[in-house]
């Protein structure tokens, strides 16, 4: 296996970008990170893009060869990779995969999710989780992660107010990111009295509906200095599975696909948590901010609010979390989403996030989650 | 979506709760399976009636449900562990939302689930309530 370096980087703004389409979105993220790269479309082997349901939110299935189309880089294959809102992690591990390999040097992974094109995007989003057995029965996606929540509240004694913190931490990040869809601070007095979702989670537990897309370019480590002075190096990437019904699990408060991904890892990588400079999570609801940084062994489970209360995942705490804001304050285009995060933490590494930056980082973490953790996809990355 | 057969397919698990029992790990599954996770080609799968009384593993009250589930709101979803084995996932009817707490003795009723529209089938199938 060779080594793999990232040496272009692009996200769009996320948010409701109603005057921007699908394909509008992916090109401008896929031309960004090209002219980031220094390298031509005509350079590219392959693409990859994660995207979770173009068929459900805009109608349109066959994307691999509509963005091979709209960027202009028809005959290059194009490959669609889907796993829920994981579909962007696993875009970015299968062209590392690629490249490692050997079979290609030059490749493109991407997301894009376009979810306010309809009116109500909840069954959509809801086709993540079991679509017989949980959500024909009632069950809404947040509703699973209340369930959760729930239960390490009763086994822990996890506060509303550790899951408000959450949300806190995310929003006072994602004030200092001007692509985050919500760039402003919450209080978690504003947390706990915004309207009920799924009790215990509220409005401000869950992270929003997004537009956006985010791309990458991958080449072969030893390559990559000709592009860039600032190459960022691939140092693992695992995915892992779990059972795709919450209610098939072992133990609701341990997504072990996280568990699993991270050990895949960190052994990889030759690295602990100890060694992680900063992470960026996958905090589609607050508790599963907290599960993560518990899952990834950062923090003793049960433990994960009381370290959010006491400023651990803060900007200028042990051990920064989510440094963009968040699924949470930046968006959650499903499919964008783990393409964003490592975008996030190559700026991080290279030192180029601006009022967000954390001094001397080196090396970064990125967790992305499908579903109620049926999928897990977890990267190391470093300078 | 085409429901009627959907639903017609699963007659039996949704109206009776059949599940499965591996024979080899006497492990049991709610829904069905073709494989037992454990014994893999090594297990042994057959039909078991589940007697749908269990306890509330958790819960949440639901505030904003799809379209679908919008006359019945606000309503309290919830995974129950089954006496049987298994957890399903279920609606919890005939009380306050409230007063649920994860503990609670629940058992299986037959009730409506859904309507495909306003013209298509109504489904039923399993919700649970509290044992008084």
């Amino acid at each position: 296996m060779r080594d793999v370096a990232i040496i272009g980087v692009s996200q769009t703004k996320f948010g409701e970008l109603w005057d921007i389409s699908f394909r509008d979105m992916i090109v401008e993220a896929g031309m960004g990170s090209l002219k980031d790269a220094n390298i031509e479309g005509k350079d590219l082997e392959a693409m990859y893009v994660g995207n979770m349901s173009a068929g459900l939110f805009v109608q349109q299935e066959h994307i691999s060869s509509l963005i091979a189309d709209h960027t202009g880089l028809v005959p290059i294959p194009c490959a669609r990779v889907e796993a829920a809102c994981a579909s962007g992690g696993l875009a970015l591990r299968n062209g590392i995969i690629a490249v490692a390999s050997g079979y290609h040097d030059f490749v493109i992974a991407a997301g894009v999710e376009k979810m306010t094109d309809v009116v109500d995007p909840t069954p959509a989003i809801a086709t993540a989780s079991d679509q017989e057995w949980e959500a024909q029965q009632g069950v809404t996606f947040p509703s699973l992660y209340a369930m959760i929540a729930q239960r390490h509240m009763y086994e822990y004694g996890t506060t509303r107010e550790q899951l408000a913190m959450f949300s806190v931490v995310n929003h006072k990040n994602g004030a200092k990111n001007p692509l985050a869809q919500f760039p402003f601070e919450v209080t978690v007095e504003q947390v706990l009295k915004s309207s009920t979702v799924a009790d215990p989670l509220t409005l401000l537990d869950c992270s929003p509906i997004s537009d956006g897309a985010a791309a990458i370019v991958l080449c072969p480590a030893d390559m990559a200095k000709k592009y860039t002075d600032t190459p960022v190096y691939v140092k693992a990437s695992t995915q892992a599975s779990g059972t795709i019904a919450l209610h098939d699990r072992k133990n609701l408060t341990t997504i072990d696909a996280t568990v699993n991904a991270a050990r895949n890892a960190y052994d990889m990588a030759g690295v602990g948590p100890k060694d992680i400079d900063a992470v960026e999570v996958h905090d589609c609801f607050s508790i599963n901010g907290i599960l993560a940084i518990e899952d990834l062994g950062f923090v003793e489970k049960g433990k994960g609010g009381v370290a959010v209360e006491e400023g651990m995942t803060e900007l200028d705490g042990d051990l920064p979390v989510n440094p963009s804001g968040g699924l949470k304050s930046r968006g959650h285009p499903l499919g964008a989403t783990g393409i964003a995060q490592a975008v996030e933490m190559v700026w991080q590494l290279r030192g180029e996030a601006g009022k967000r930056q954390i001094a001397g980082t080196e090396i970064g973490m990125t967790h992305n989650i499908g579903g109620t953790g049926g999928t897990a996809a977890v990267h190391i990355l470093s300078v | 979506m085409k429901d009627t057969v959907r639903g017609w397919r699963h007659i039996p698990q949704r109206y009776n709760l059949i599940g499965s029992k591996c024979l080899e790990c006497g492990k049991v599954f709610f829904p069905k399976r073709i494989i037992c996770p454990e014994c893999r080609r090594k297990g042994q799968l057959e039909d078991i009636k589940l007697r749908g009384e269990g306890k509330i593993y958790t819960y949440s009250i639901i505030n904003t449900p799809t379209d679908e589930f919008k006359t019945i709101a606000p309503y309290v979803v919830a995974i129950v562990e089954l006496d049987d084995g298994a957890k399903i996932t279920t609606q919890i009817v005939d009380c306050n939302p409230e007063d649920v707490k994860i503990g609670d003795e629940v058992e299986m009723v037959f009730r409506k689930i859904r309507e495909e529209g306003d013209d298509g089938v109504i489904s039923y199938g399993f919700k649970f309530r509290i044992k008084k």
